[in-house]
């Protein structure tokens, strides 16, 4: 199965860049996205801009509404995910675990559909 | 399996069919890898059986029979679907399905051999991590205990319509989620078990805190925790905190009758009559603890409601032993309703100082302004140590935060008590 790993996180919580801690916690998905393509795990993987760049779209009525931000003003943002590849939802939770923002935001785990041709 | 007499009446069929729900909805769930399919197949397969069985008798293997006829009814239904919206999965189930069904016709009278146990698979997907705590104990008791939706939701005081709304979905998350039906991986079984184990005492003690109103539903829950729990000993019996559990749960049921005068009262087990404790679970418990390396806080609250039993009397209770298991237990949970069991367990060896010391730290844990079985605990050590303004004062806090009227009854009786002596 497929697993959607949506990593999220308050803006401005957690190792920050020019801090001592920012440099271990890059390695720790340097090496966090070697292991998942080493186990054949890894489908994509992207981190996003801030939030602030965020454009929402919705069609109501037939016209197109766009709104500056995202789609819920919450505390804890979506920043980042990863496409995995795994057997179980176990599996995917293991790798999640790995993930070195888990350690202070958290991470929504959603399975994704295949459509079949 | 030997032939079986011709059966008469309903009631057999639907024991025997209540013993064997867990087996066959699990066996037939891992195969098919969709728990409602399987629970509407097999639902589907009992009103089949309860017709022919009753005119024909029960077959050679009533187990095997309704697996067959439970698969054999999932066939139809994938099949149907299949034509419906030719979905390739639902067709790779079906050749795997159809080969365990030609090897069910290939045997002898047309049945399946013996039923495969999947029990335990089955309670690891039911008790996963990833679903909420209270859709576990109604899921497991569902799928393993066999019990109604029905019969679900009166025990958490639900309506039907949501109990089965919230079970429709973590069948529902199950099967999309990708929740497997496995014996998880060694490195992570201590802590899934862990999982299993809670949910089988939180059944219990549905169960066991019997309120008058409810109390013959929640009387089931305790002897359904029990129930799983000897399946769960029977399918891991090396695992010691098992059998503590199952010893733990048969030790407190003992003593389940005597907890309530016949007019809904609380009675403490202090009072308690000890003649009418149930000799039978009791044995069984205490036998349950035999060699275990009391390493585990169930082991321990086992081996802690043994010495209760144990006692002919309230007075010869061997208090020293029950301390040094509470100070055991405490290693494990170092919590303060362990702490509090300790010093009162202290306070009844007279050791009043180690009490005193011990109850010193509680007070100034978060919340505990209130937490009633404090001021209980305080209290009597406070009359121990002769100072009767202060146990008042305590007790009279302690009335002040019980809700269940039995209880209350029982602490103004014991603040009556304390005026007059």
């Amino acid at each position: 199965m497929q697993y959607m790993c949506l990593i999220y996180s308050t803006e401005g919580t957690g190792p920050q860049p020019g801090t001592d801690d920012w440099g271990p916690f890059m390695q720790g998905y340097m090496d966090f996205t070697q292991q998942v393509k080493d186990e054949g795990k890894f489908i994509a993987g992207d981190a996003l801009q801030p939030v602030a760049t965020a454009t929402t779209l919705a069609i109501r009525d037939g016209k197109t509404e766009t709104v500056d931000g995202p789609f819920a003003e919450t505390k804890e943002q979506l920043g980042g995910y990863y496409l995995l590849d795994c057997v179980y939802l176990d599996e995917a939770l293991k790798y999640d675990a790995m993930i070195p923002t888990a350690e202070h935001g958290r991470i929504e785990v959603r399975p994704i559909i295949v459509f079949d041709a | 399996m030997p032939a079986q007499p011709p059966v008469d009446s309903g009631a057999t069929i639907e024991r025997l069919i209540r013993e064997d729900w867990g087996r066959i909805l699990a066996a037939l769930a891992r195969g098919l890898g969709d728990l409602q399919l399987a629970e509407d197949s097999l639902q589907d397969a009992i009103e089949t059986a309860m017709l022919h069985w009753r005119r024909n008798g029960l077959p050679r293997a009533p187990d095997a029979w309704l697996l067959t006829t439970a698969r054999r009814r999932a066939i139809d239904q994938i099949r149907r679907r299949a034509n419906l919206a030719a979905k390739l999965p639902d067709l790779a189930y079906l050749s795997a399905l159809e080969a365990a069904d030609a090897a069910d016709a290939a045997a002898p009278d047309g049945v399946a051999g013996p039923v495969p146990d999947k029990r335990l698979e089955m309670i690891f997907t039911c008790c996963h991590p990833a679903l909420e705590e209270k859709t576990r104990i109604a899921l497991t008791l569902r799928t393993l205990g066999g019990l109604t939706t029905e019969e679900i939701a009166a025990a958490f005081l639900d309506k039907p319509g949501a109990m089965g709304q919230r079970l429709t979905r973590a069948k529902t998350k199950i099967a999309k989620a990708g929740i497997p039906y496995k014996i998880p991986e060694p490195e992570d079984l201590g802590e899934r078990l862990d999982g299993v184990m809670r949910v089988i005492y939180l059944i219990f003690n549905e169960g066991y805190r019997a309120n008058a109103g409810d109390a013959l539903t929640r009387v089931e829950l305790s002897d359904e925790a029990i129930r799983l729990a000897r399946i769960m000993v029977g399918l891991l019996p090396k695992e010691a905190e098992l059998r503590g559990l199952l010893a733990l749960l048969l030790l407190h049921d003992a003593r389940r009758h005597t907890r309530e005068d016949g007019s809904g009262g609380f009675v403490p087990l202090e009072h308690q009559d000890r003649k009418r404790w149930d000799r039978g679970r009791i044995g069984e418990g205490r036998s349950a603890l035999i060699g275990l390396p009391l390493n585990g806080p169930y082991q321990i609250q086992a081996a802690i409601s043994a010495q209760h039993v144990a006692a002919a009397a309230w007075a010869d209770t061997d208090w020293p032993a029950i301390s040094r298991l509470y100070a055991q237990l405490e290693q494990h949970e170092p919590n303060p309703v362990v702490r509090i069991n300790r010093a009162v367990a202290l306070t009844y060896t007279g050791d009043l100082a180690a009490a005193s010391a011990l109850l010193g730290k509680v007070a100034g844990a978060g919340g505990i302004e209130t937490y009633q079985p404090f001021y209980v605990a305080r209290s009597l050590l406070w009359r121990r140590q002769g100072n009767r303004a202060k146990a008042m004062a305590d007790l009279d806090r302690a009335i002040e935060l019980t809700r269940s009227p039995p209880e209350r009854r029982f602490l103004i009786a014991k603040r009556t008590d304390l005026l007059r002596n």
